[in-house]
C-alpha cells in the first residue's frame, strides 16, 4: 500500500480551503487590524502581525459597552435571536414529535411537505411573507374584516414582531428535520417500558424522550442559531428600517457602500469570536459523533 | 373538546391535537409560497391584491414579462449557470476529500477534519467579507460570475464531504479489500469496488449543491459585479420592497418549478438505482430527509 494513496484524494479539496477558507479568513485579520488608505478610502491590510494597529478595534470595542451604537445593536440582535429561537423550539419540537412518533400512513406525504421549503428558496418565501404582509395585503384585509384593527396595519415598515415572525418562518424548516432525525431514533422498547413502569405520557415523555433528545436539541438550535446571527435580508427585506437593524446589518453597511472596511472587519471579529463558543460546540458534537459511529462499526 | 376527551379516556391513543398543529404548520410554510405563485397570474401591477388571472407578467407584456425583460432572463440564466458550476466543481472536490479523510490514518487528518467542518459553521456574512477582502485586496480576482462560483464552492464542499463520508463509513473497507485481494490495483479497487457503492451518495451530493447554489444569497451577492451578474435571490431582494411588478413572482416561480421538477425527477432516478443495490435498503426517503442536516 502506497501512503499517499489516499491523503493524495483529498489534496484538492484541502488546498481549495486553505486558499478560499483560511487565508480570506487572515485577511479580516489583517484588515481590522490594518489601517484605511486616506485618499483611496481603501482597506490598506497589516499581513505581518508586528504591523498590527489596535486603534479600530478599541474604537468598535468602546461602542460595544452598554448604552453605545454596537451595544444596542448586539443586545437587539440577541433579543431577536433568543425569541425566535424559542419559537422555532415551540412550533419545531411538536411538529417533529408527532412526525417520528404518530404519524404511520401520512409520514411519506409529512416528510415530503417539510422538506418543500429546503427547495424553495429562502428569499422566495420571504417574498410571499412581503405580499401577504404588504398594507394591502391578505394579512391586514383578513385583520380588518374581522375587526381585531380598524385600519391597515403597517407590518413592513420597522416592525421588531414582523422581523422575527420572519426569522422564525425562515428558520423553522431547518430545525424540525434534525429534531425529527433524533426523535426518531429513539427506541419504541424505551418509552414502552416507560409506559410499563407506570408513567403517564407526559411523565414519560419529560422523563424519557426529552432526556433523549437533548443533544438533538442542542444541536439543532445552533445550527439555525449561528446564521441567525449573521441574517441581514431578511431584516432589510421584511423591515428596511434602522430601528431593528440586527449585527448583520450593520456589518453589510460597512462594506456595501461604506468607508471603513476595518470597522466592519473588526465587527465581523468580534461577532466570530461570540460566536466561536457556540461554533465550538457544535464541532464537538459532530466529531464526537462521527468517532461513535466509526467505533460502532469496527 | 372531543380532542381533550380522547386524551382522557385514551392517553396512549393518536394524540389528535398535536396532529392537527402538524398540518396547520405544515399549511403555514407552504400555503404563502402557494399565493405567492398564484400572484404571478395577476391581471394588474399589484402583488397582494387579486385583479383577474392573466399570464401578462408570464409572457404576455412586450417589455416587462419574464420573457421578455432582458434583466428577468439574466437573473435566472445567472442562477442556473452558477448552479452548474458549483455542482461540477464542488462535487468532485468533496467526494476526494471525504474518501481522503476517511482511509487517511495519519496526522494530517483531524486538522482537515476540523477544517472541512468550519465552512458549515461559519454565519454566511463572515465567509462573503472574507472573501470580499482577500479577492480584492490579495489575490485580485474581479468581481462577477469566476468569483460568485469560487465562493459557492467553498461553501458546498463541506455538504458534500459529509453525504459522501456518511456512505463511506456504511461501506466499510471490505469491498476495495477483497477487490485488492483478487488482484486489483489500488486505483483499480477504488474505481471499481469503492465508486460503484458510492454513486448514490454523489448523487445526492448533486442535488444537495444545486439546491444550495440556488438558495444563496449572501456570498453570491457580495461577489457579484452588478446587475448583469445578478441571480433570482438577489433580484428578490433588491426589489421586493419597491415596485416590483408580479413578474418578480413569475421569475421566483420559475425558480421553485425548476428546484422542484430536478429534485422529483433526481429521486425517482435516486429510488430506482437504490432499488437496483441489494445494499441500499433502508427508506429512501429518510435517507433524503437526513441529507439535509
Amino acid at each position: 500500500m502506497r501512503r499517499w494513496f489516499w491523503p493524495s484524494f483529498a489534496v484538492p479539496g484541502v488546498a481549495w480551503l486553505v486558499l478560499l477558507f483560511l487565508v480570506p479568513t487572515y485577511a479580516v485579520v489583517a484588515v481590522a487590524f490594518g489601517t484605511i488608505d486616506p485618499l483611496s478610502l481603501n482597506p490598506v491590510p497589516a499581513w505581518n502581525p508586528l504591523d498590527w494597529q489596535f486603534s479600530t478595534m478599541q474604537s468598535v470595542l468602546a461602542e460595544l459597552k452598554p448604552g453605545h451604537t454596537f451595544w444596542i445593536v448586539f443586545v437587539r440582535t440577541f433579543e431577536y435571536v433568543a425569541i425566535a429561537l424559542a419559537g422555532c423550539l415551540l412550533i419545531g419540537y411538536p411538529v417533529a414529535y408527532y412526525l417520528a412518533r404518530y404519524a404511520r400512513r401520512t409520514r411519506g406525504i409529512l416528510l415530503i411537505l417539510l422538506i418543500v421549503p429546503f427547495w424553495v428558496s429562502y428569499l422566495m418565501r420571504m417574498l410571499a411573507w412581503v405580499g401577504l404582509l404588504l398594507p394591502d395585503g391578505l394579512v391586514n384585509r383578513v385583520l380588518l374584516h374581522l375587526g381585531v384593527i380598524s385600519q391597515p396595519y403597517p407590518w413592513l415598515a420597522g416592525q421588531s414582531s414582523s422581523v422575527i415572525f420572519a426569522l422564525i418562518y425562515g428558520y423553522v424548516p431547518y430545525m424540525i428535520l434534525p429534531l425529527y432525525a433524533v426523535l426518531d431514533r429513539i427506541d419504541r422498547s424505551v418509552l414502552e417500558a416507560g409506559r410499563d413502569l407506570g408513567g403517564n405520557p407526559i411523565s414519560t415523555f419529560l422523563h424519557v424522550t426529552l432526556p433523549l433528545s437533548k443533544n438533538g436539541i442542542l444541536a439543532a438550535s445552533v445550527l439555525i442559531t449561528l446564521p441567525m446571527f449573521g441574517d441581514y435580508y431578511t431584516n432589510d427585506v421584511i423591515s428596511g428600517s434602522p430601528k431593528t437593524s440586527m449585527i448583520g446589518n450593520q456589518i453589510n453597511l460597512y462594506f456595501q457602500g461604506g468607508s471603513e472596511a476595518n470597522v466592519g472587519a473588526s465587527l465581523v471579529i468580534v461577532l466570530s469570536l461570540f460566536l466561536a463558543v457556540l461554533m465550538s460546540y457544535y464541532l464537538w458534537v459532530t466529531v464526537r459523533a462521527s468517532a461513535e459511529t466509526k467505533e460502532s462499526l469496527l | 373538546m372531543r380532542a381533550v376527551r380522547d386524551w382522557f379516556a385514551n392517553p396512549w391513543g393518536q394524540p389528535r391535537l398535536l396532529g392537527a398543529f402538524t398540518w396547520l404548520y405544515m399549511a403555514w410554510s407552504i400555503v404563502p409560497v402557494g399565493i405567492a405563485i398564484l400572484f404571478s397570474f395577476n391581471n394588474g401591477r399589484s402583488r397582494s391584491v387579486w385583479q383577474g388571472f392573466s399570464t401578462r407578467w408570464w409572457w404576455g407584456d412586450p417589455n416587462n414579462s419574464v420573457l421578455h425583460d432582458p434583466t428577468l432572463r439574466g437573473a435566472i440564466e445567472q442562477s442556473l449557470r452558477l448552479a452548474g458550476l458549483d455542482m461540477i466543481v464542488a462535487v468532485p472536490l468533496g467526494v476526494g476529500l471525504a474518501v481522503g479523510l476517511t482511509r487517511w490514518r495519519g496526522y494530517g487528518a483531524r486538522p482537515v477534519n476540523y477544517l472541512m467542518l468550519f465552512p458549515l459553521v461559519t454565519p454566511e456574512i463572515v465567509m462573503a467579507v472574507s472573501l470580499l477582502l482577500v479577492f480584492s485586496l490579495l489575490y485580485s480576482i474581479p468581481f462577477g460570475t469566476e468569483a460568485q462560483a469560487l465562493g459557492q464552492v467553498t461553501f458546498s464542499i463541506s455538504y458534500v464531504v459529509i453525504i459522501v463520508r456518511g456512505r463511506l463509513l456504511s461501506i466499510g473497507p471490505e469491498y476495495e479489500e477483497a477487490a485488492r485481494d483478487l488482484g486489483a490495483s489500488q486505483l483499480g479497487a477504488f474505481r471499481l469496488a469503492l465508486l460503484p457503492l458510492l454513486w448514490p451518495a454523489v448523487f445526492a451530493s448533486f442535488i444537495v449543491v444545486f439546491a444550495l447554489s440556488i438558495d444563496d444569497f449572501v456570498v453570491t451577492a457580495y461577489m457579484s459585479a452588478g446587475q448583469s451578474t445578478q441571480t433570482v435571490p438577489i433580484l428578490i431582494y433588491s426589489s421586493v420592497r419597491g415596485t416590483a411588478t408580479p413578474a418578480l413572482n413569475a421569475v421566483a416561480t420559475v425558480m421553485v418549478v425548476i428546484t422542484l421538477l430536478s429534485v422529483g425527477l433526481a429521486y425517482v432516478v435516486y429510488r430506482w438505482s437504490a432499488r437496483k443495490q441489494a445494499a441500499t435498503t433502508s427508506n429512501a426517503l429518510n435517507e433524503i430527509a437526513a441529507l439535509e442536516v
